[in-house]
């Protein structure tokens, strides 16, 4: 206890010189292996006022900093900590002549300190006094790079020609010059030559030359397979060696180069030292910590085994430092062997609870500023997070600890330090993550909660800070929720009044969270208010969330259409296409809310400035629903267009052709403004317009209105059918820029907890909220935001255009999707539901004999509205029309809502065929025309005569057919899984014969028969040869005629 | 970590810097990938800690200065210099601390001893 006081006063007054420039990064976890821009960090640093940067770089990661002329860049050397000095002096010119001076006596002093770095501290002097301002201008003109690269060139010359001389060095020497070059590698210089001296320094028996050694290989040596293989060799002597302290050099370079090819070497080795009896306790620390870095890197050559159980028990070590690195490594472990490190939890519970639970002072050493072993709680924590709540007995017991880390954060504080208060919240934190990962316990994350709560309003910024980000976890889980929600004053006043920007998002980020029915209009008008003075950076995300939230907990969508338009007005150049694309969409789906929106954005549209996406709102809604509000004068037909086309000029291309859109909408909707749109259309400045789509759709439009009859506009431009519902584009979007890891976990709790609530937003493929974006000029009518609706086909793609020109309002519609796959089934069976959407289901019964068949076509119609101009067609090409004869009545031309209608179509097969007749359905539904195609299932096959025939006849027949072009063959792939009895069904379904015992192969299907043609008769014998290990087919077909083997091989082929 | 300033100092962010704020970099590196850093300031020393983002950021904040204290204790009113001419020290030192990415030892009293015992050895 007096001492740590001690050091406190010594850290306060002494330790921290005066304007001491310097930074030491540590390595921790890989991390510079994997991070790239570094600029990042050194312009910070420079911007923060660091004008020293001194990189101590650990582990396999060479680092870091290569600054060359101005230009940083990651590189794969060393640190470079003078040219960082030199960099950030350029810039700032804070060195003054008196610490030159000063730092010139320091270093003397140094010099006499170890005779080994004598030389080197000279070296070092020649650099020092270039840091000298004005000799930083000589250096920025290029002259003292010269000067030290001369120096240090000068240096690695002698360094080299001692390597090379005849004498042969004594090891201090070796260890001496292998030192200075580190030492140069350090300051940035490539070294080439060395590393033989330094591996040699690896078998002395000093360690100061061992350690030298070991630090030069740590540093310097990457995965040359040469010297990697002597460095091993030594590696393992010191591993082995009775010296702890060799040992521990031995395990710590494994650990710092952690490569593959000592994977190879020591993953072995390393866990017998590691539960060895005799092990000493740094050793066994290191050996951990090593065994964990080799894991990390090669996961697949550190075998699982005995040693396992083991460690496990390392958790009960008397030496609290071998648990913190056991408990590392036990973490890691368990992270992807759960089961085998099962009996760490209850281990774990009882150290957590006996640290927890002691005296400050009980644990001496371990005690950190009057807390027990922070780290070490934090580590047990950690790994408890592994693992699901334990079974009751050890759970009660890891109850009683949380409730004690809870309590103890109520105590006053033991000490006014912030190192006290920092390791005391480090485990409480570390708690509540617990806590919340296990969400079973609603008292204790109530608790947590209002302990959070507390730290909203702390001074210290860091508390401040992660009770909101900790708190935002919190607010996903359903037993706290609502004790979250408690402190929405709190976090609203953090985004009005805090001055850190990182607090603020956080802020937004827990409004976010803990949002819901009850309290969504608050949040969002706070959101709000707050987006007017929000950093730019955030804005984008901000605007996201306000949208989402809006839409997802509108009770009343004249709220949600205001508070979009607001988005618009406050942050417009925010607002992504998503955003508007959504709130049309909902306008157009709910009828309740159109005539409160055109009026709303007519309103907004009278603002002097509005935004672009204003505009197109409003160009939209006014499009489509702009009737609603004729007939107040102050809103007739003629203002509205005026006041949109008042914008036109204003607008860039997409949106012109957005409102070129609306103004044809508007000549619908309104015939009275017709003449005005056609001159503006008409105008030059449409009509010849450079933009080729604003021209385009000038003449077309104009065309449209002058040759059109009114039903055909009314139609043309009918108000657009509601889009399919599916997942919030704006979600997607949200997730895409919070990236994955952050949000998602969030997000799919909170949409699970709200499913109920306006019955969420869809979970859907991701690839249909892609879809939702075309751009404006590539859809004709700028309808934008959906694809068609997989039904009957709304009035929107260019093809109605066409028609309206030819003045024939009746093309087939393509075909149905889905229609092939319900062609296919109906081959081998004659009855069943041929196509089925939301309105329409068409099912069909059909009996063949001989060359005649009958089918019986049933439509449903499955709304409670009346189709009228109900009109089936069977459309057949000219080539089938002679050889399939179809007959037919038409059918009532209104099918009344829940009724079914009936059509026999009388069938001949005049000659064999190939394609399939086309049944086309149109008529209307509420207003809107309906089109529909589905190919009707009249195969060949469906005039097949089984054909009985013995072994003997059937080789003689398929002999007989043995003309190439009379036999086809096909080999395939299974689509279906290869079962005998429904393979026999179906060939039976197909309508031959299915012979058995003929083949001599059991396996094989043989079938024949006879296709009636009225002209004539086609005998047909088929093959199938199953091949079960290769999932695969072989289908032969021999018939008299190469049509007919042709057509029954395919139609057969696409069954299996 | 970018947004934990220093106990006892003013906030460093970017824009407070002055001088080269114009040129601020962008803050969101700060959270890079799946690491945020850690910092604290001694005078114009900074020391930096790079951890995985879901680490618990007062303990390595507090390991920062358990490793300062260690070093001011071992080197007697440490100074950079101390730092930079003792290089080598220094590495010995970290990886008494910290090994393979995570915390080695935290016991101030252990590591010295340790450190003192190699010391005897040169």
């Amino acid at each position: 206890m007096s001492s740590a006081c001690r050091q406190e006063e010594i850290i306060n007054q002494h330790v921290v010189p005066e304007e001491r420039p310097g930074a030491v990064i540590l390595e921790i976890q890989g991390l510079f292996s994997k991070l790239v821009p570094l600029e990042c960090i050194l312009c910070y640093l420079l911007d923060a006022n660091c004008s020293l940067f001194l990189a101590v770089v650990v582990g396999q990661s060479r680092l870091l900093i290569s600054y060359q002329s101005a230009d940083i860049h990651c590189g794969n050397c060393l640190l470079e900590a003078w040219y960082f000095l030199w960099l950030t002096d350029l810039l700032r010119f804070r060195w003054r002549q008196h610490r030159v001076a000063e730092t010139r006596t320091s270093l003397l002093w140094n010099g006499d300190q170890a005779a080994g770095m004598a030389r080197l501290v000279t070296a070092s002097q020649l650099h020092w006094p270039m840091l000298h301002p004005v000799r930083m201008g000589f250096r920025s003109q290029g002259k003292s790079k010269e000067a030290e690269i001369k120096r240090i060139n000068k240096e690695l010359a002698n360094i080299r020609s001692k390597f090379k001389g005849d004498k042969a060095l004594d090891g201090y020497s070796k260890k001496k010059y292998v030192c200075k070059l580190l030492f140069i590698f350090l300051l940035g210089h490539d070294i080439d030559f060395g590393h033989m001296e330094a591996v040699n320094l690896l078998s002395s028996n000093r360690y100061t030359e061992k350690q030298i050694g070991y630090l030069f290989i740590s540093v310097l040596v990457n995965s040359n397979s040469e010297l990697i293989r002597l460095v091993n060799n030594a590696v393992k002597n010191d591993l082995g060696s009775r010296n702890p302290t060799f040992t521990g050099l031995a395990l710590h370079c494994i650990a710092n180069v952690g490569s593959r090819e000592m994977a190879e070497a020591f993953a072995g080795e390393i866990p017998k030292i590691l539960v060895a009896g005799d092990t000493m306790d740094s050793v066994k620390q290191s050996a951990a910590l090593c065994l964990l870095r080799l894991y990390r890197t090669s996961p697949d050559l550190v075998p699982m085994g005995d040693w396992t159980s083991r460690v496990v028990h390392l958790l009960n070590d008397q030496h609290l430092g071998v648990v913190t690195a056991a408990a590392s490594l036990i973490t890691t472990l368990a992270q992807k062997n759960p089961e085998e490190f099962k009996t760490s939890v209850s281990l774990a519970v009882s150290r957590l609870s006996r640290i927890v639970t002691s005296a400050s002072t009980d644990l001496q050493d371990y005690t950190y500023y009057f807390v027990p072993a922070p780290w070490l709680s934090v580590k047990l924590l950690r790994l408890l997070q592994c693992y699901p709540p334990p079974d009751p007995a050890v759970r009660g017991r890891l109850t009683e600890c949380l409730e004690t880390i809870l309590n103890k954060a109520q105590e006053p504080p033991k000490s006014k330090k912030v190192q006290h208060s920092n390791a005391k919240n480090a485990v409480l934190f570390e708690a509540i993550s617990l806590i919340t990962h296990h969400d079973s316990e609603p008292n204790l994350l109530v608790r947590a909660c209002n302990q959070l709560g507390q730290f909203l309003q702390h001074r210290e910024t860091n508390l401040r800070y992660l009770a909101l980000e900790s708190m935002c976890t919190l607010a996903s889980s359903e037993f706290s929720h609502e004790a979250v929600k408690t402190h929405i004053e709190t976090v609203i006043n953090a985004l009005k009044t805090e001055r850190d920007v990182s607090v603020r998002q956080r802020a937004v980020d827990l409004l976010y969270a803990m949002c819901d029915r009850s309290n969504a209009q608050q949040i969002v008008a706070e959101m709000l208010s707050y987006l007017e003075t929000a950093d730019y950076s955030i804005r984008e995300e901000i605007v996201l969330k306000v949208a989402i939230l809006a839409e997802k907990y509108a009770v009343d969508y004249t709220w949600y259409v205001d508070t979009i338009l607001n988005l618009i007005r406050i942050a417009g150049d925010y607002v992504s296409e998503e955003v508007w694309y959504r709130v049309i969409q909902i306008v157009v789906n709910r009828d309740d809310v159109q005539g409160y929106a055109a009026k709303t954005v007519f309103e907004a549209l009278q603002a002097p400035a509005c935004h672009e996406n204003l505009v197109k709102v409003g160009g939209y809604i006014l499009g489509e629903f702009g009737n609603l509000i004729a007939g107040d004068p102050r809103s007739s037909p003629l203002t509205q267009f005026h006041l949109l086309h008042s914008k036109f000029h204003l607008c860039s291309v997409p949106s012109r052709a957005l409102l070129l859109s609306t103004y044809i909408k508007f000549v619908n909707l309104f015939p009275e403004v017709k003449g005005t749109i056609q001159d503006v259309l008409r105008s030059d400045s449409q009509l010849k317009n450079a933009d080729v789509e604003l021209q385009q759709r000038a003449v077309e439009y104009l065309r449209l209105s002058t040759v059109a009859s009114t039903d055909i506009l009314a139609t043309v431009l009918e108000e657009m059918p509601p889009f399919p519902e599916r997942e919030s584009s704006i979600l997607a979007k949200l997730k895409k820029k919070k990236g994955p890891s952050t949000v998602t976990d969030l997000e799919e709790a909170k949409r699970e907890r709200s499913a109920d609530v306006n019955g969420g937003p869809e979970p859907a493929p991701a690839s249909a909220s892609t879809a939702s974006t075309p751009s404006p000029s590539a859809d004709l009518l700028g309808l934008g935001a959906a694809p068609p609706v997989p039904t009957g086909p709304p009035p929107s793609s260019g093809g109605l255009l066409v028609d309206v020109f030819s003045d024939l309002p009746s093309a087939v519609a393509p075909l149905a999707p889905g229609s092939e796959d319900n062609f296919a089934r109906f081959v081998c069976k004659n009855n069943g539901v041929l196509f089925e959407n939301q309105l329409l289901q068409i099912g069909l019964k059909s009996e063949f004999r001989q060359n005649l068949g009958r089918m019986f076509i049933f439509y449903g119609n499955k709304t409670s509205t009346q189709f009228l101009s109900f009109t089936p067609t069977l459309i057949c090409s000219d080539d089938l029309q002679a050889n399939l004869s179809l007959q037919t009545k038409p059918v009532d031309p209104t099918v009344d809502g829940g009724a079914q209608v009936q059509q026999a179509v009388n069938i001949e097969c005049v000659s064999d065929f190939t394609e399939a007749p086309v049944l086309n359905i149109q008529f209307r539904y509420g207003g809107t025309f309906q089109n529909v195609s589905v190919k009707l299932p009249i195969t060949l096959n469906k005039f097949f005569q089984p054909t009985e025939m013995a072994s003997q006849d059937f080789f003689q027949r398929w002999k007989q057919l043995s003309n190439p072009q009379q036999e086809v063959q096909n080999i395939f792939k299974a689509k279906h899984p290869m079962d005998t009895e429904i393979t026999k069904a179906k060939i039976i379904g197909f309508g031959s014969a299915l012979l058995e015992e003929v083949d001599p192969n059991p396996a094989n299907f043989v079938g024949a028969g006879i296709i009636h043609t009225k002209t004539t008769q086609i005998g047909c014998l088929l093959r199938l040869e199953p091949n079960l290990q290769a999932q695969m087919y072989r289908l032969t077909l021999r018939t008299s005629r190469e049509t007919v083997s042709q057509r029954l091989c395919e139609l057969l082929s696409e069954q299996f | 970590m970018w947004d934990l300033p220093g106990p006892g100092h003013e906030p460093m962010s970017p824009a407070s810097a002055g001088g080269l704020s114009t040129t601020a970099p962008p803050r969101k590196p700060w959270g890079f990938r799946n690491f945020k850093i850690i910092y604290r300031r001694y005078a114009g020393l900074y020391f930096c800690i790079c951890v995985d983002v879901n680490d618990n950021n007062l303990a390595y904040l507090e390991a920062i200065h358990n490793f300062v204290e260690v070093l001011n204790e071992y080197f007697h009113n440490v100074c950079e210099l101390d730092l930079v001419f003792n290089f080598y020290k220094v590495y010995t030192v970290v990886d008494e601390m910290f090994l393979a990415g995570e915390i080695r030892e935290t016991s101030q009293t252990k590591v010295l001893k340790q450190l003192l015992m190699l010391q005897s050895l040169e």
